[in-house]
């Protein structure tokens, strides 16, 4: 069975009926906080961003790209900070729904952010930040990183 | 997590089942890469139709495949990527240069016998 695309239903088993517009924010999935420090946890988050995102109401094509970004911003903080955390989060914003992914590590943080940002900018032989993929694949991107104390990636993606 | 690799012909067919780790892919670059000399394969084939993200690692594995393939004498075809895991990696702007593709398994085979028909036409032809 493909192992990813079974995240239709929740942890709990509830299945995600919760197409309904303009519920309480109340009703909206917990978060969920991964901690990344291998690339197992690459794959878990990825697959709990996924499920997350079923849940919400997210169509096949948007969580494939949901779980594309969310598997980049993990392996950054892998391969850059050694570990993080991955924060999944239901959001609500204007009676829209969306979800937000926060990827937060204490690593050596970016020193160059505006190149990071740019296409084909990489720091480790090639295999590039990822950073302006992930930023296309969601609708908001933010992006804080100081020097020495780490880096914090927030994205989301809203409901169409 | 391994995946399996099952011989057809001169072909190697490696079938992805699951989600699969950095190591895992490596694993599956190191043991096709061993393989093609084992079976004196000519071909390799990559199904990816159970992946529901390529991301740039991913990407990055299968193109090391295909050339480390090719270096061995082995063409390789990636199989069965799908249509929302295909515009991930537009997005990303993830390229398998190089490296074939083809729709299906069926395709695969089809393209890797019609690759590697010159190759096999060279032999000497005898009963088996």
């Amino acid at each position: 069975m493909r192992g990813e695309r079974r995240g239709a239903v929740q942890p709990d088993g509830r299945l995600p009926a919760l197409r309904s517009k303009g519920r309480a924010s109340a009703d909206l999935p917990a978060q969920n906080s991964i901690p990344v420090r291998s690339d197992a946890d690459i794959v878990l988050a990825r697959q709990k961003g996924r499920e997350l995102a079923a849940a919400l109401g997210f169509g096949p094509t948007d969580l494939t790209l949901i779980a594309t970004a969310i598997s980049e911003l993990a392996r950054n903080i892998v391969l850059y900070a050694k570990r993080g955390r991955i924060v999944l989060k239901g959001i609500e914003r204007n009676s829209r729904r969306g979800i937000m992914v926060v990827a937060r590590d204490g690593g050596p943080g970016i020193p160059n952010v505006a190149g990071a940002l740019q296409s084909g900018f990489s720091t480790s032989g090639g295999l590039g930040l990822g950073l302006p993929g992930v930023r296309r694949l969601t609708d908001e991107f933010d992006i804080e990183s100081a020097v020495g104390r780490g880096t914090t990636v927030t994205v989301k993606k809203w409901l169409r | 997590m391994g995946v399996p690799i099952l011989k057809e012909g001169h072909h190697l067919i490696a079938t992805i089942q699951t989600a699969l780790t950095d190591t895992d892919l490596q694993g599956l670059r190191d043991s096709l890469v061993t393989q093609v000399g084992r079976y004196r394969a000519r071909g390799v084939i990559i199904d990816v139709t159970a992946l529901d993200v390529m991301d740039s690692f991913a990407v990055r594995t299968l193109r090391d495949i295909a050339q480390m393939a090719r270096l061995r004498g082995a063409e390789t075809v990636i199989v069965g990527v799908q249509p929302e895991v295909a515009l991930s990696m537009v997005e990303l702007g993830l390229t398998l240069e190089g490296v074939n593709a083809a729709l299906d398994l069926e395709e695969g085979l089809a393209f890797l016998d019609e690759r590697t028909k010159g190759a096999s036409r060279g032999e000497v032809p005898r009963a088996r």
